[in-house]
């Protein structure tokens, strides 16, 4: 209960920042901030909870990007229906990758998905109809009443998707389902003989966390205003998405989102005020120093600072 | 009595290396059955081919007069197959409570899962088994005998008809491997079928009403404790004449 | 998409000069993911940083076969430092090590990239040594000279390695290692320090395969990015930690790259080592030399 009020909360307060706030760049940077908690909430349910690491968020994420041009360009369909669609297409990505993969050891289907990215980005970048690797410009509708600003919509929509994400990740961890992949991540065998069908768990925790990438990236072109392959399926949507989780800690459904807001907020600063080559440098040196120092994140830390406060 | 599992020539393979050949074994319903022989003679690959973490390239494995030796592991256990690891592999970020939490949600209560008292069930089996008051310990900090004994308890989470242990008792002190004795008697006094694994003789042979004796990936000898012993051999496997 | 024999046998050639390349950048991997089981995403890392070691003694006067020779016992206890620490923080606290480990590695990966564009910049970097720029004539082929030392390079350390492996006792010691710890250990040997000296060793091959990065061609920062596809698709093509398979996969890698490249065009190039490496990982997960 308590959960729902403080996301109708979170929820209200963003609507609320959309109807009084009249500067767009708050928006701008909110947007990227919320699209990195989804990114990271959706990676944790397979890398955190069943313990296999996902190099492949830009390839989920991107083909959400391209579903969501294609059925515009194609339909010219509402905002809506683009994400429903990006997040099937995703999903069957994340589905067919778990399929072939996810009866291998980690390592390998880590290395899959790094080839599912190459492979998608490739195909886009040899495929007219969405621009091929020029992008394509594209022309925003309107925004729908009652909202004046599109940015401002989209800034909603993605809030909207925030607290839908953190609500299924939750329901998965606190449910048998949870349980089950946490017995994976322990010991797979272990878990097959206490019953645990553990294929047909990691493909639907798969494809499940491959769906809430795509919807993350079908706003994206309109955000933009353009799509274009190298930086839709950037290898930055992997990084953020794999070090939030690790650095927030993997094994409740906040972890990922406190991780996210810290690390695109430390993004926009440094981005902004130094470099961005120096951005991921302190990604890179924050993810070695908490797999290494704070196995359990910072939620892990904070447990230990305070034993009997549940966070 | 009837046969509850049987092991019908089975075979399995490691490149060129046969870890078992033609090894045919019939357990009956409610029975004691011990399984030895020395290290790397096929006893793990056997159980790993009964249980499902293992494919075996020849022969069945009929359970309860059906052929399982194409299902995969989960749908054994479902099927009433459960064991315990030689090497413990417990659920190390759980609760021993959740550890069997696992089985009975996945096993048990697959079509009542939220009427279910999980809790309550599980707590029953680990009253049993004697580790109540760890029910809420986490499973990494506990001792090698609990371990052990919650290996056994998830195992039975899974309302098994066929226990599997494997050397539940390797590494313990004599009074622990008397208190896992215990338990594995008193699991077999409600009707559960045990296959023992082992290889401190004394309790397989104080266990078991029938023994089976591997070396080699090869069945060597076969019959009650005492005839094992007074094999020559069974001597000849151990002692390496 | 026209066909002729010429261009075939053109992409055949090619293709066997760049296979043997492949698999001499992929031996390190092949030794320390396919042997010791390190899950080693920084590997094409560690061999691009080799590379612009290559170009900074290149810098001294250095050639760079030279220098890639001169690089190998600093790069030898760099990756017996590297695996300490790893084992130390991962492998022997044991449980989740799979995940963290690789985001450790990840981690590393984009700590020596960001370190390279902070030092270097992101513009390109070649190294200079006669026969680079050059090319042998063969009738109507032209090969860049380049390609033909490194192509002779390749042969020789995956000669040597293998001979090392196959003849020398600490050789032999890290082939068990990857099969039986126990065993190692009833010998006598420490297995923990094989590994290290393993990692160690792989490591050491990786800064001559730096050198023979930019030999091939100029180097960037984010060339790594390119070579984690190729050198896992390799390793895992030839079954881990087979060597004649390394060189096998290197070379089917090689020709279908180059094949690939001549017949459809350059943007369909990168996904080749990818789409083999899902292929094999799909349908042969063991390799095709595999155990």
């Amino acid at each position: 209960m308590r959960f729902w009020i403080s996301s109708a909360c979170a929820f209200a307060l963003a609507v609320l920042a959309a109807a009084t706030l009249k500067n767009e760049y708050y928006f701008f940077a909110g947007y990227t901030v919320l699209m990195f908690v989804v990114l990271a909430t959706a990676w944790n349910i397979l890398g955190g909870y069943a313990g296999y690491v996902n190099f492949g968020t830009p390839a989920f994420f991107g083909l959400g990007a391209y579903t969501a041009v294609v059925v515009f360009k194609a339909t010219a369909a509402p905002l809506v229906v683009q994400i429903l669609a990006a997040a099937v297409m995703s999903g069957l990505l994340g589905f067919a990758t778990g399929l072939l993969t996810l009866r291998l050891r980690g390592i390998f289907f880590a290395i899959a998905t790094i080839a599912v990215t190459v492979i998608m980005e490739t195909l886009f970048i040899n495929w007219r109809y969405t621009g091929g690797a020029t992008g394509l410009q594209l022309l925003r509708p309107a925004p729908v009443w009652p909202f004046e600003s599109y940015i401002t919509m989209l800034f909603v929509v993605m809030a909207a998707m925030t607290v839908a994400a953190i609500a299924i990740a939750r329901y998965i961890e606190t449910s048998w389902i949870g349980r089950g992949l946490r017995a994976i991540r322990d010991s797979e065998e272990a878990a097959e003989c206490s019953g645990v069908s553990t294929l047909k768990l990691k493909v639907f925790a798969c494809a499940i966390s491959g769906a809430l990438m795509g919807a993350a990236g079908a706003p994206m072109p309109m955000y933009l205003s353009f799509i274009e392959p190298a930086s839709t399926f950037n290898l930055n949507y992997a990084i953020g998405a794999l070090a939030s989780p690790m650095i927030g800690g993997t094994a409740h459904y906040l972890g990922p989102v406190i991780g996210a807001v810290i690390l695109s907020t430390i993004q926009q600063v440094v981005t902004v005020t130094i470099s961005s080559e120096l951005n991921v440098l302190v990604v890179g040196v924050l993810l070695v120093v908490f797999v290494v120092a704070a196995p359990e994140g910072i939620l892990g830390l904070v447990k230990k600072l305070f034993p009997r406060k549940k966070p | 009595m009837t046969t509850l599992l049987e092991i019908k020539g089975v075979s399995k393979h490691f490149g060129g290396f046969a870890a078992l050949s033609d090894v045919s074994i019939a357990v009956a319903r409610g029975e004691r059955f011990g399984l030895i022989g020395p290290n790397g003679s096929g006893k793990t690959t056997l159980i790993n081919c009964v249980s499902g973490s293992l494919r075996n390239d020849a022969g069945s494995i009929v359970f309860d007069g059906r052929d399982v030796s194409r299902l995969p592991a989960y749908m054994r256990t479902r099927c009433g197959i459960a064991r315990s690891f030689q090497i413990p592999r417990p659920f190390a970020s759980m609760s021993v409570l959740e550890n069997l939490a696992v089985p009975l949600e996945y096993v048990v209560h697959r079509r009542s899962l939220h009427t279910a008292d999980t809790r309550g069930e599980a707590m029953e089996i680990l009253k049993d088994i004697g580790l109540a008051d760890k029910a809420d310990t986490l499973a990494s900090s506990l001792s090698q005998v609990e371990l052990r004994k919650m290996e056994l308890a998830r195992a039975m989470a899974a309302h098994p008809r066929l226990l599997i242990s494997d050397e539940a008792m390797a590494g313990l002190s004599s009074n622990e491997v008397s208190e896992v004795l215990e338990i594995l008697f008193k699991l077999n006094g409600t009707g559960i079928t045990v296959i023992m694994i082992e290889h401190i003789m004394q309790a397989v042979m104080k266990f078991s009403q029938r023994v089976v004796c591997l070396d080699a990936g090869r069945i060597i000898c076969e019959g009650s404790p005492a005839e094992i012993v007074a094999n020559a051999d069974v001597q000849r496997a151990y002692l390496g004449a | 998409m026209i066909f002729s024999f010429e261009l075939l046998l053109e992409a055949v050639v090619f293709g066997i000069l760049l296979g043997c390349f492949y698999a001499a950048v992929s031996i390190g991997l092949s030794v320390s993911f396919g042997l010791l089981d390190v899950p080693h995403v920084a590997h094409p890392a560690i061999m691009v940083f080799g590379a612009y070691c290559t170009y900074l003694l290149g810098q001294y006067g250095f050639d760079p076969i030279l220098a890639g020779i001169v690089l190998m016992p600093p790069f030898f206890l760099l990756g017996m430092g590297v695996y300490r620490f790893y084992y130390e923080t991962f492998e022997k606290r044991g449980s989740d090590a799979g995940v963290r480990g690789i985001a450790f590695f990840f981690g590393l990966t984009l700590i020596i990239e960001v370190g390279l564009i902070l030092v270097f910049g992101v513009d390109q970097r070649s190294a200079e040594a006669p026969y680079i720029g050059k090319a042998l004539s063969l009738g109507e082929m032209r090969i860049p000279w380049r390609f033909i030392v490194s192509f002779g390079v390749a042969l020789v350390l995956m000669t040597a390695l293998t001979l090392y492996l196959s003849k020398t006792f600490t050789g032999r010691a890290i082939k068990a290692v990857a099969q039986d710890e126990g065993a190692l250990r009833l010998m006598g040997a420490d297995p923990v320090w094989i590994k290290q000296w393993a990692f160690g060793i792989a490591t050491a091959v990786s800064a001559l395969a730096g050198a023979m990065l930019i030999i091939v061609g100029p180097v960037e920062p984010s060339l790594d990015r390119v070579y984690i596809g190729r050198t896992f698709a390799v390793v895992v093509l030839a079954g881990l930690g087979s060597m004649t398979g390394t060189l096998a996969a290197g070379l089917i890698l090689g020709i279908s790259e180059s094949i690939v490249l001549m017949h459809f065009g350059a943007s369909w190039a990168p996904a080749v080592a990818f789409g083999l490496l899902l292929v094999v990982l799909g349908i042969r997960p063991q390799g095709l030399f595999g155990r």
